[in-house]
């Protein structure tokens, strides 16, 4: 079992492995979307407060989690990756900034069309998890920021594991202060708190929902991490005699 | 129809739904394009050397 | 990691002498302190231009604007934290001194906050005034702002030390610090509201003195690690 993981991260049996990995999460990922998109969207009843608007919770939330999920996949790989000199956890962490800007990107634009109906604005500041997302978001551009600043890969690597690694200490402080700033004036929230209990029907297709973005996620982290490996790899005498030997076939 | 309508917050609805299947065929388009990039890169350059040897 | 022995009485010492150069160097280039006020109080007097000078406005979005004018001059001056060591080749000096790095970067924070964050504090009651705030707010944003402009420091050490030489390392400090200070901002500005508003500013300056400890024990060893990474 050790020897599996320690061959996995040696790059070119990660290289080869990757691909037999991903159908493995992409397809019961998309299984799980069908299902959660096909009940959340006819089966779940609507919502006593918000009707059908509310049935976007089924994209939202789940880009949501994902956003988050995706900068702690990105500190722990940065942190591994700093502390035990792991190539291939660097590769992780750079890939699995972009996924998770779009997700958060995701999140606040599937957030702000489902407050136009709830709050008649297109942007509400007041909204805790919009602020959140918000902030996430500038998190993600800080880094990827700071990576494409430095032209040295180690370096880079190095630099911007230091900076994921402060910006997961902060987080959770940053969804607090916004949590306690939204609450001073008691704005409306697209998700409200403490509300009735949420029916067994509307909340399995969003569990449903969540896994299968979480499954994507890694599908599609897989296959970035297999093209950045490649990348840093390239001058390796693997990389040669692989392509050598494929004769031409991508 | 009525389906479609969803109590008058259609639009929205099928909209953020719409949006959520466009960013994830963009993340996997994306990728793929990156892995084809970046091996027909290394590939021109790996030809480039064969030859010059 | 190499084993070197220093004993408190050694430490304290080396870092204390950081501290005053630091200032003397300061003493000779005002400008580098001055320059930040002066930029401080340029951005207060934006808001009344841009948004018209009626009393109600100034008073309600003062102890606001103020925190935000601290914060860019905060970010100006976090700029030039290591930039001067790293052209004189000084901050080279720092990475192979015996004394523990993390001890030296907070001894240049620390020099920093003196120069950069203090006066702010300091000028920050004049400013104030302008906008019509009252002695007790007066009072509670002095705090606020000297508990915020050390967290500020400290983490601002963090991304000046990751982005020191990089080209527009300016704009790339400020777009990496700014998400992560906005906790403090909205702390801070929001508790000298609630003190203008009559409630009692404990909640806010709880959170602020917490911030400033867990930055004083973790942001050293961050910038540490930073320096380290970005001068190899």
């Amino acid at each position: 079992m050790w020897t599996f993981f320690h061959k996995l991260a040696s790059p070119p049996h990660f290289y080869r492995l990757a691909p037999q990995i991903v159908p493995w999460l992409a397809v019961p990922g998309l299984l799980c979307i069908a299902y959660g998109t096909y009940a959340g969207l006819f089966v779940a009843p609507p919502d006593y407060q918000q009707g059908d608007a509310f049935r976007i919770i089924y994209v939202h939330v789940p880009a949501a989690y994902l956003s988050m999920l995706a900068y702690m996949v990105m500190a722990i790989s940065a942190a591994i990756g700093l502390i035990w000199r792991m190539k291939l956890a660097h590769a992780v962490a750079a890939s699995a900034a972009p996924l998770g800007a779009w997700f958060t990107f995701l999140a606040l634009a599937t957030g702000s069309i489902w407050g136009r109906p709830m709050w008649g604005t297109w942007w509400e500041w007041g909204d805790p998890r919009l602020m959140s997302e918000l902030l996430m978001l500038f998190l993600y551009f800080g880094y990827m920021a700071l990576r494409a600043a430095i032209d040295d890969t180690v370096k880079a690597d190095k630099a911007s594991a230091v900076l994921a690694i402060v910006g997961a200490v902060n987080v959770p402080i940053i969804h607090f202060s916004v949590e306690w700033w939204s609450s001073l004036h008691q704005g409306p929230t697209l998700i409200r708190a403490g509300g009735p209990a949420i029916d067994a029907a509307m909340l399995y297709p969003l569990l449903a929902m969540i896994l299968g973005f979480s499954l994507l996620f890694g599908a599609l982290l897989l296959r970035r991490v297999r093209s950045e490996v490649l990348y840093r790899e390239r001058r390796k005498r693997w990389v040669r005699d692989m392509i050598l030997a494929a004769g031409g076939r991508a | 129809m009525e389906a479609l309508a969803m109590g008058d917050y259609g639009p929205y609805v099928w909209t953020c739904f719409a949006l959520t299947g466009l960013v994830l065929v963009i993340c996997d388009w994306r990728a793929r394009s990156r892995q084809r990039q970046v091996y027909r890169d290394i590939e021109v350059r790996v030809r480039a050397l064969e030859e010059g040897e | 990691m190499s084993e070197r022995e220093t004993s408190l009485p050694d430490l304290l010492p080396g870092a204390y002498a950081l501290v005053r150069r630091d200032l003397r160097v300061a003493w000779k280039r005002p400008g580098d302190v001055f320059n930040p006020l002066i930029f401080f109080a340029m951005v207060a007097t934006l808001f009344p231009l841009a948004t018209g000078p009626s009393p109600e406005q100034l008073a309600f979005s003062g102890p606001g604007v103020v925190w935000v004018a601290a914060l860019l001059a905060m970010l100006l001056s976090l700029n030039g934290l290591f930039w001067s060591d790293f052209e004189d080749g000084s901050l080279e000096q720092l990475l192979v001194s015996p004394l523990p790095l993390p001890a030296l970067a907070l001894a240049k924070t620390i020099a920093h906050w003196l120069l950069s964050g203090l006066p702010l504090v300091i000028v920050s009651p004049a400013i104030a005034m302008t906008y019509r705030l009252p002695g007790a707010v007066i009072g509670v944003l002095m705090l606020t702002l000297m508990l915020g402009t050390l967290s500020l420091s400290l983490l601002g050490a963090i991304g000046a030390a990751l982005t020191v030489g990089l080209p527009r390392g300016a704009a790339l400090l400020s777009l990496v610090i700014l998400p992560l200070a906005m906790p403090l901002l909205v702390f801070g500005a929001r508790t000298v509201s609630f003190v203008a508003a009559g409630d009692s500013y404990a909640a806010g300056v709880y959170f602020l003195a917490a911030y400033a400890v867990l930055g004083l024990s973790l942001a050293p060893f961050a910038t540490a690690a930073a320096l380290r990474i970005s001068n190899e």
